[in-house]
């Protein structure tokens, strides 16, 4: 089984090379503030055209800044 | 962010989005046909009419390629492409790349579909390409890799949301799978040879052949559910903190299960062993990936009753859970010594591809189609709601057919005489499923109609929406 000589230290470099990503995320705070990044990708849903693109006249939104 | 009066508004490149949806559909309803093709010949074998080119051996592999990496593959470009621009708030990296990566794909698919009817083939299992065509899936794949994480690179939000570490994964793990699998020596233009031999080359067949259902038909398909479920359902995922926990525990256990695909051969015991174990570890995972899924309607349950892309995107969960609880099982060496070689092991792949992948793939096209046509819906919702159970009930028939075919199959390949001989030769066990080869046909025949409305709904949700672009909104300011 010689082939185990390549799949399993493939493997075990996979899972360094994992637990290295891991360790740069959670160093750079990708990790910090979880709940809100889940709502995240709602809210910006409603800044984008994405949700009525299809009768609406062009309403130029310019709140914020 | 200047506040100049009039800058000219970035756009999203939807372009590529769009075509990667509607390639999806067609091939969806392509490769689904091929299916229902070879499922009648099974039931009725006159159907190849003695044409090398349409026999079974040689549209098995044509269906099988043409549903994972045509019609799969597809819906995780159009949906990668899209997540990553949206959750990153900014264009892709190299449109023009991505626009090759669209291109290159498509040839690849129709080179498939030339090779594999003419019978050009590698011989393995889901890598039956030719190695001219593995090399420009390495290509290819190499360009979506540099879009995909490019992207990612020049992101506006700096926190990255867990449906594209999902992308991520699976992009890298497919990259890493297909080229160690595809090493093979060529000796003309449309033949090679495997770079290992025997046994060695079974444990490189399903160390690819098991994780590219983790990675490919899995983890892909996790990052689309973890951004269409909560846009579908307009609420957060249900524990953000949970969605990375099944991450990281994904892939740190997905990739040794493999060995379960060789149970009772020349591969080592031990090896086994150690496959059936990291398989049975894989439930914990999945489970709580599913509970999170579906717990994203918590609260919000009555949506459920009145929008069938929810329906479709649930159901797709309870099918995965469904899955992922039979796959473990199924490792376990004495159920694998009755289930292994049986109709029983199509069934549990057809329930999650049909349930998993097919309905988790058909909610988010429902949802991504109008707006990338410029429509807040579909075409018609009512066709939505009939597509979703007609499809429903036939993943029903399709897998109850198979685990009693399947399962009747094991107990009558090991009945034995009191004198050790074999109570039912093969031939008897054949002909004892031909009922369930049917209800199966019916089955797939009731799927693949489904695949053909959502092909009229997506013709008529073009024909009355545009392309349209979308803008990037500002990024705000807390971020």
């Amino acid at each position: 089984m010689d082939i185990l000589y390549l799949l399993i230290p493939l493997s075990a470099v996979l899972v360094l090379a994992i637990i290295g990503v891991f360790g740069w995320a959670l160093h750079r705070g990708q990790f910090d503030d979880l709940e809100r990044e889940g709502e995240r990708i709602l809210q910006q849903e409603a800044t984008a055209v994405d949700t009525d693109q299809a009768s609406c006249q062009p309403v130029q939104k310019q709140f914020g800044g | 962010m200047a506040t100049s009066s009039v800058p000219a508004q970035p756009v999203y490149t939807d372009s590529v989005v769009r075509w990667f949806s509607v390639a999806a559909v067609v091939y969806g309803i392509v490769g689904m046909l091929v299916g229902v093709i070879i499922a009648s010949q099974l039931a009725w074998p006159e159907l190849n009419f003695g044409i090398p080119y349409i026999t079974y051996g040689r549209l098995r592999p044509l269906h099988t390629n043409a549903v994972i990496f045509a019609f799969g593959g597809c819906v995780l470009f159009a949906t990668s492409y899209h997540v990553v621009q949206r959750t990153c708030q900014t264009a892709l990296f190299l449109p023009k790349l991505a626009w090759f990566t669209f291109i290159g794909w498509n040839l690849i698919i129709v080179s498939a579909v030339v090779t594999l009817p003419l019978g050009f083939t590698s011989g393995k299992e889901y890598a039956e390409l030719e190695w001219p065509i593995d090399l420009a899936i390495a290509v290819v794949w190499v360009a979506y890799a540099v879009v995909f994480f490019g992207t990612v690179g020049i992101r506006k939000v700096r926190h990255i949301y867990v449906a594209n570490w999902f992308f991520g994964a699976f992009i890298i793990a497919v990259a890493l799978l297909h080229i160690v699998n595809s090493a093979e020596i060529p000796v003309s233009l449309t033949k090679s040879y495997s770079a290992y031999a025997g046994v060695q080359d079974a444990m490189v067949q399903w160390w690819y052949g098991h994780n590219a259902v983790g990675f490919f038909l899995t983890a892909g398909f996790l990052g689309i559910m973890y951004y269409y479920i909560p846009k579908q359902a307009e609420r957060p995922v249900y524990s953000y903190r949970l969605s990375i926990v099944h991450f990281w525990a994904l892939i740190f256990t997905y990739m040794w299960a493999g060995p379960h695909h060789l149970h009772y051969t020349a591969l080592p015991d031990w090896a086994q062993s150690v496959g059936m174990v990291f398989s049975l570890v894989l439930l914990a995972p999945s489970w709580g990936g599913m509970i999170n899924g579906i717990m994203t309607l918590s609260g919000a349950w009555h949506k459920l009753r009145d929008d069938p892309i929810l329906k479709f995107l649930i159901v797709s969960l309870s099918f995965y859970g469904m899955s992922t609880f039979e796959g473990p099982m199924m490792s376990i060496k004495t159920v694998n010594a009755l289930s292994h070689y049986t109709d029983w092991t199509v069934g549990h792949v057809h329930s999650g591809a049909l349930g998993w992948v097919g309905m988790v793939s058909i909610g988010a096209l429902y949802h991504l189609i109008p707006r990338m046509f410029g429509r807040k819906a579909m075409f018609s919702t009512r066709a939505i709601e009939l597509h979703f159970w007609i499809a429903t009930i036939g993943i029903v028939l399709y897998i109850a057919a198979m685990w009693i075919a399947g399962v009747m199959q094991g107990l009558m390949w090991r009945a034995v005489n009191p004198d050790g001989t074999l109570v039912y030769s093969f031939v008897e066990s054949v002909k004892a499923t031909y009922p369930f080869y049917v209800i199966r046909v019916l089955g797939g025949l009731l799927y693949l109609t489904g695949m053909l409305i959502m092909g009229w709904n997506m013709a008529m949700t073009m024909l009355n929406g545009r392309a349209v672009t979308t803008p990037i909104p500002a990024v705000a300011a807390h971020a």
